[in-house]
């Protein structure tokens, strides 16, 4: 049985093609990174999975089963933005809201809640920050609490949006490597989507790249190639390999890394040209 | 003090609105939609100001006025950019309206200062018992909704991935919140609903990062404000309305003073 199976997916939102005519299929227990530029359809595919956004043509399995909303087998943590990061509320309380939090009445939670709350903050490294206020928090002690919402309710299948975005590399590096972690000790199917590919290079099993509504699948080695993304974006690119990093150019710019920078820091295109010179 | 028929009535009044305000309020702070509460009370002025015009209790107009104005506010969602010029359009055309139907009734300058800054040394047993009955309503439908409420308002995107409707959740805690704005507008006039929807709230959020701890504190908070503004207001004959914004001011700065001042633990 696949995780995730996606027949010929199209998906379009607000009158805007996002993918078209996607098929892959994602097995138990992989740990796939999710790449491509901003609005290239990584959250939008991410939400098609969790069955809140639609799609406009084709079939996505999890599973075996048809997406619906409120799947129990998928644990979802979004791009970090909750209206409370800043709120002083304590990790514990922002963690429980998930258990069962679906459901109608008092949020009284019961022992079964209490202890699947416990095991996905253990699970992060993050019973110290229980009692804290999220304000207080750094940004890497936030990405972790996110993590383990995902993790409530002991879901199969985690979908992880950016949970890189705004972190150093030391606490990026950190983040990867308990989801990996996690992934293998749980068997989880984890689909992780970053802007770039180098931090994840040591932790992947294959990539999922989207661009221009396309997709590929693969090794690093098949996916992140200049032939492949060529195809993809319908554009020259190019791909360099310097001391065991990838740059994705296009035209002489690094496109993963504009990326990245275009999306943390709201640079404008003029920036651009500086970063294709970027060495590690 | 409690000689005095009036005054029992109000300590009633007083107490089962604090306890709607306090509860209803920490989750209306919580979900940052205080504009929204503070617009639903001015709605209210038309309400209230209508149903006298027309020779219904102004209680009736209010709770009606601020029932659909909440639900429209949560049909509308939180997506559209322009919604705080919404609500904001809709408050002063709503006040506009108010002052229009105080044109046309007559003896209105004691109606009106009753409806803007309250009046709950004249509350009556029969309003006692519709401020009872609706205040039931109010801690009953928001114990009904609060586990999705608190899941929907923590992190949106994921409960709505979980299977919550964001848009069910928003509509009927607008609707419970328009209830509580109705009741607390009684109390302290629909000018002053921030004092005991937000006040007690705002500062309760400030001393705990507990969600339990913090509902508790906002509807024991809202309750010192109006119990003690109550008894303030009876030994100086000052407005009751005035005592009660005084203590709420005073506690919301002083717990804003104590969580600015160094003793706090810093960020690591």
């Amino acid at each position: 049985m696949t995780a995730i199976a996606c027949d010929r997916v199209s998906i379009g939102v607000g009158g805007r093609t996002i993918l078209s005519d996607v098929s892959f299929a994602i097995a138990p227990g992989e740990f796939v990174g999710v790449l491509g530029a901003n609005g290239s359809g990584k959250t939008t595919l991410m939400r098609a999975i969790l069955g809140v956004a639609p799609t406009s043509g084709g079939a996505i399995r999890v599973f075996g089963e048809p997406v619906r909303r409120g799947n129990p087998a998928i644990g979802y943590a979004p791009q970090g933005r909750s209206p409370v990061l800043h709120g002083r509320i304590s990790g514990w309380d922002f963690v429980a809201s998930v258990a069962n939090g679906h459901r109608w009445g008092l949020p009284w939670r019961g022992p079964a809640e209490r202890a699947d709350v416990e095991r996905a903050l253990h699970l992060v490294g993050a019973a110290e920050l229980a009692r804290r206020a999220i304000a207080d928090m750094s940004g890497g002690e936030r990405q972790r609490l996110l993590i383990a919402q995902a993790l409530v309710g002991s879901p199969r299948l985690l979908l992880l949006d950016e949970p890189l975005i705004s972190l150093d590399p030391r606490h990026q590096q950190a983040v990867i490597d308990m989801v990996r972690d996690i992934g293998r000790t749980l068997r989880l199917t984890v689909l992780f989507s970053a802007h770039e590919i180098n931090p994840l290079l040591g932790a992947l099993d294959r990539v999922l790249y989207l661009g221009g509504t396309h997709a590929a699948i693969g090794s690093v080695d098949e996916v992140i190639s200049g032939p492949v993304l060529s195809r993809l974006y319908d554009a020259e690119i190019e791909v360099i390999r310097l001391h065991g990093r990838i740059f994705v150019m296009s035209a002489g710019h690094d496109l993963e890394h504009d990326a990245h920078r275009h999306d943390a820091h709201g640079h404008d295109a003029h920036a651009h040209d500086a970063h294709a010179h970027d060495a590690p | 003090m409690f000689d005095y028929d009036f005054m029992v009535n109000a300590f009633a009044a007083g107490g089962i609105v604090a306890l709607v305000a306090g509860a209803v309020g920490f989750f209306l702070v919580l979900r940052g939609q205080t504009f929204a509460g503070h617009a639903l009370s001015h709605v209210g002025f038309a309400g209230a100001t209508g149903a006298v015009l027309i020779g219904l209790p102004p209680l009736a107009g209010l709770v009606g006025f601020t029932l659909l104005a909440g639900i429209g506010i949560g049909l509308i969602g939180d997506r559209i950019s322009s919604r705080d010029v919404v609500i904001g359009m809709v408050l002063s055309l709503s006040l506009g309206f108010g002052l229009l139907f105080l044109h046309f009734y007559t003896s209105y300058a004691s109606q009106a200062t009753a409806v803007l800054f309250g009046n709950v040394l004249a509350v009556g047993r029969p309003t006692l018992w519709t401020l009872g009955a609706l205040g039931a309503l109010c801690l009953g439908g928001l114990a009904a909704i609060s586990r999705p409420l608190i899941f929907a308002s923590l992190q949106p995107e994921l409960a709505e991935a979980k299977g919550v409707s964001l848009k069910v959740v928003a509509v009927l805690f607008l609707a419970i919140v328009a209830i509580a704005v109705a009741e607390s507008a009684q109390i302290v006039g629909v000018l002053l609903v921030f004092t005991l929807m937000v006040g007690p709230s705002a500062a309760a959020q400030r001393l705990t990062t507990r969600l339990s701890v913090g509902v508790a504190l906002s509807v024991l908070l809202a309750l010192v404000d109006a119990w003690g503004g109550l008894t303030l207001a009876f030994y100086t004959d000052w407005p009751t309305s005035f005592w009660i914004t005084a203590l709420s001011g005073l506690v919301y700065f002083a717990t804003a003073l104590m969580a600015t001042s160094p003793i706090r633990p810093a960020r690591p």
